[in-house]
């Protein structure tokens, strides 16, 4: 039996832009176990409700996270549509859809970024991100804000984009793609890549069910869920296949991901073909009162929000569990066995977003 | 049990265990706890989330404030973060949690925030 | 001192932004905007870096992580708060676990505001953080001759 140690691993790690702090146990160089803490960003937003109205937390929910700070946005105002009886004109779901989809484009770029930063390869990290910043320029040009632009209210969006704007998204997206597909065949072909990815964090299909996994990593592990599935927005009218990969390993999870990126530009470009003309906002008048549950599908998995009104403009309870939230017991899992020096892998395969988490 | 709404059921603290079993056995995933104290009703309301595929159900547990609910987190191990959460900013009292943290999970100064003051 | 104040290495810390701003500032080191042609680059020790960037406001459970990571950086060094909240507490300055801006803990010599703050100003603040530093590190190096 070799000598055990438990080590610290963050809050403040050269790996990680966000605080998250495991102790691990180790056997040598293996894991025997991985304590999570969190707290170093609780902020506890959603006790906001007592001071900030059922309008105003619309942009509290929006910077919930950064990454996916429209969907935040988005899930928020759906569930008060819910609540308030409110139909949204169908060019804003479509809008909606569009946004959604191009930061899930951005939100997966950037994991792949992470990635390669996690395994060592600085330059594929660059080449990302500079792909990335083409999303943004776009989020830039429709919408005024590059990481979080609020264009999301109760009963539709803000901003319309014109017709031609997204003729020329769609264009811009067609050239991008060769890139990606030459940038992230290095992850999926490239051997050094694969040697890092291949058989690292297993996660097996009922692990993921029992330790409650959402997203791409549920998917990663042959689970055929995503709720998007459900039809909320325009994505009822769009056709796409569930992308899932049944290796269970790290190599999977990137896997689903890259498909994924490939997917949102299809469904921009179907949301481009079928987008209705029309208003792009319903007036909204009242109180809400009554509850309403919404899952949504973030880049990082399903989403929950739950929103109770009592009749006053303030809210009796605004809940969100976040993906990252839910996928924290199977990191725990996948990072059991593991090598010392691949926990910084694996803590990014859930792709972790901890502002989410804390809140 | 008694139906509140579409997918959602009210249900009684000693049913609680028994039909969160059914569900592990029949492989639905914990979707979330969720924790609230509405200000016009003042007591506890638990809303335990399943999912299963595209199936998706809500059990209610209605709690006064010094009740003791039971955990779940011997069924479901991810429950602990949320039945931890809920006693660390609520106060809800949650017996035999698998891992209690003991209000150590966000180490907040202020003792359970979400808990509406009592007016005095 | 002359010879490194030429290239400062620069630390990044997550204060509990809603981390719109710390991708922002990770995007700064990436090839669009490329803070590191000013000869700064990016570190993740805190013992070997010169500027601290910092987002988000403080909480109680990392005031404490943020006090030691600036204890741990040598002398002269320069704190940049990044984004409103560092700035001030922002949109979060009235929840319960926020205490204010990041100047609650450590002294803060630059505020770049914007939510998120945008890479431009980020720059901005950075290039400005330089001159600082040239600075800090001459005052220091008087001090030090004078003794």
């Amino acid at each position: 039996m070799g000598n055990r140690s438990v080590v610290p691993f963050g809050p403040q790690h050269p790996v990680l832009p966000e605080p998250i702090h495991l102790d691990l146990v180790l056997e040598d160089e293996k894991v025997l176990a991985a304590v999570p803490s969190i707290g170093f960003i609780h902020r506890g937003l959603e006790s906001l409700t007592d001071k900030k109205d059922f309008n105003e937390m619309v942009y509290v929910a929006e910077r919930i996270c950064g990454i996916c700070s429209f969907q935040h946005g988005m899930a928020y105002c759906m569930a008060l549509e819910e609540i308030m009886n409110v139909e949204v004109p169908r060019r804003a779901d479509y809008l909606r859809t569009i946004w959604s989809e191009m930061s899930r484009l951005h939100s997966h770029l950037l994991w792949l970024g992470l990635l390669a930063d996690g395994f060592g390869f600085e330059s594929l990290f660059m080449h990302s991100w500079r792909l990335r910043e083409k999303i943004l320029d776009m989020f830039e040009i429709s919408t005024g804000g590059r990481v979080i632009f609020s264009v999301n209210k109760i009963g539709g969006v803000l901003k319309d984009m014109p017709n031609d704007m997204l003729r020329d998204f769609v264009r811009q997206l067609n050239d991008m793609e060769k890139e990606i597909r030459d940038t992230t065949k290095i992850f999926l072909d490239d051997y050094t890549v694969k040697s890092r990815l291949v058989g690292v964090g297993i996660l097996t299909g009922e692990d993921a069910i029992r330790r409650g996994a959402v997203g791409p990593m549920m998917r990663a592990s042959g689970i055929n869920v995503d709720m998007r599935k459900n039809g909320y927005c325009a994505y009822g009218d769009l056709d796409f296949d569930v992308i899932t990969s049944n290796n269970c390993d790290s190599y999977a999870r990137c896997e689903v991901r890259i498909g994924e990126i490939f997917q949102s530009i299809d469904i921009i470009r179907q949301c481009v073909e079928k987008i209705p003309d029309g208003e792009i906002d319903t007036k909204v008048v009242g109180m809400p009162n009554g509850e309403a549950s919404i899952r949504v599908e973030q880049p990082r998995g399903e989403a929950y929000y739950h929103v109770r009104a009592n009749g006053t403009k303030f809210l009796d309870r605004f809940r969100v569990r976040t993906p990252t939230f839910a996928n924290v017991p199977a990191l725990v899992q996948t990072l059991q066995g593991a090598q010392y020096g691949d926990v910084p892998l694996l803590v990014l395969t859930i792709d972790p977003c901890i502002s989410c988490t804390e809140r | 049990m008694e139906q509140i709404k579409d997918n959602m059921y009210q249900i009684d603290k000693a049913e609680l265990l028994q039909v969160i079993m059914e569900k592990k056995n029949a492989l639905w995933r914990l979707c979330q706890i969720c924790c609230s104290f509405p200000k016009a009703e003042q007591h506890y309301e638990v809303t335990y989330s399943f999912s299963s595929g595209y199936d998706f159900v809500q059990y209610r547990l209605i709690a006064e404030k010094d009740e003791w609910v039971p955990s779940i987190s011997r069924v479901y191990n991810s429950a602990v973060f949320y039945e931890n959460e809920m006693h660390e900013l609520w106060g809800l009292n949650v017996e035999n949690i698998k891992v209690d943290l003991h209000d150590k999970l966000y180490r907040i100064d202020v003792e359970t925030p979400f808990l509406p003051k009592e007016e005095n | 001192m002359s010879t490194i104040h030429k290239s400062p290495w620069l630390l990044h810390y997550d204060g509990s932004s809603c981390n719109g701003c710390d991708i922002e500032v990770l995007a700064c080191t990436t090839p669009v905007y490329d803070v590191e042609r000013f000869g700064v680059i990016n570190t993740g020790n805190p013992m070997h870096a010169d500027i601290f960037l910092i987002t988000g406001g403080i909480n109680s459970q990392n005031a404490s992580v943020v006090k030691q990571i600036y204890d741990q950086m040598p002398e002269p060094k320069v704190v940049i708060a990044v984004g409103t909240c560092a700035c001030t507490g922002g949109i979060f300055k009235e929840c319960y676990n926020i205490l204010g801006g990041a100047d609650t803990v450590i002294p803060v010599d630059i505020y770049v505001p914007g939510c998120a703050a945008r890479p431009e100003s980020i720059i901005d603040g950075v290039v400005k953080g330089i001159g600082l530093f040239k600075e800090k590190a001459a005052a220091l190096e008087a001090k030090q001759k004078a003794q």
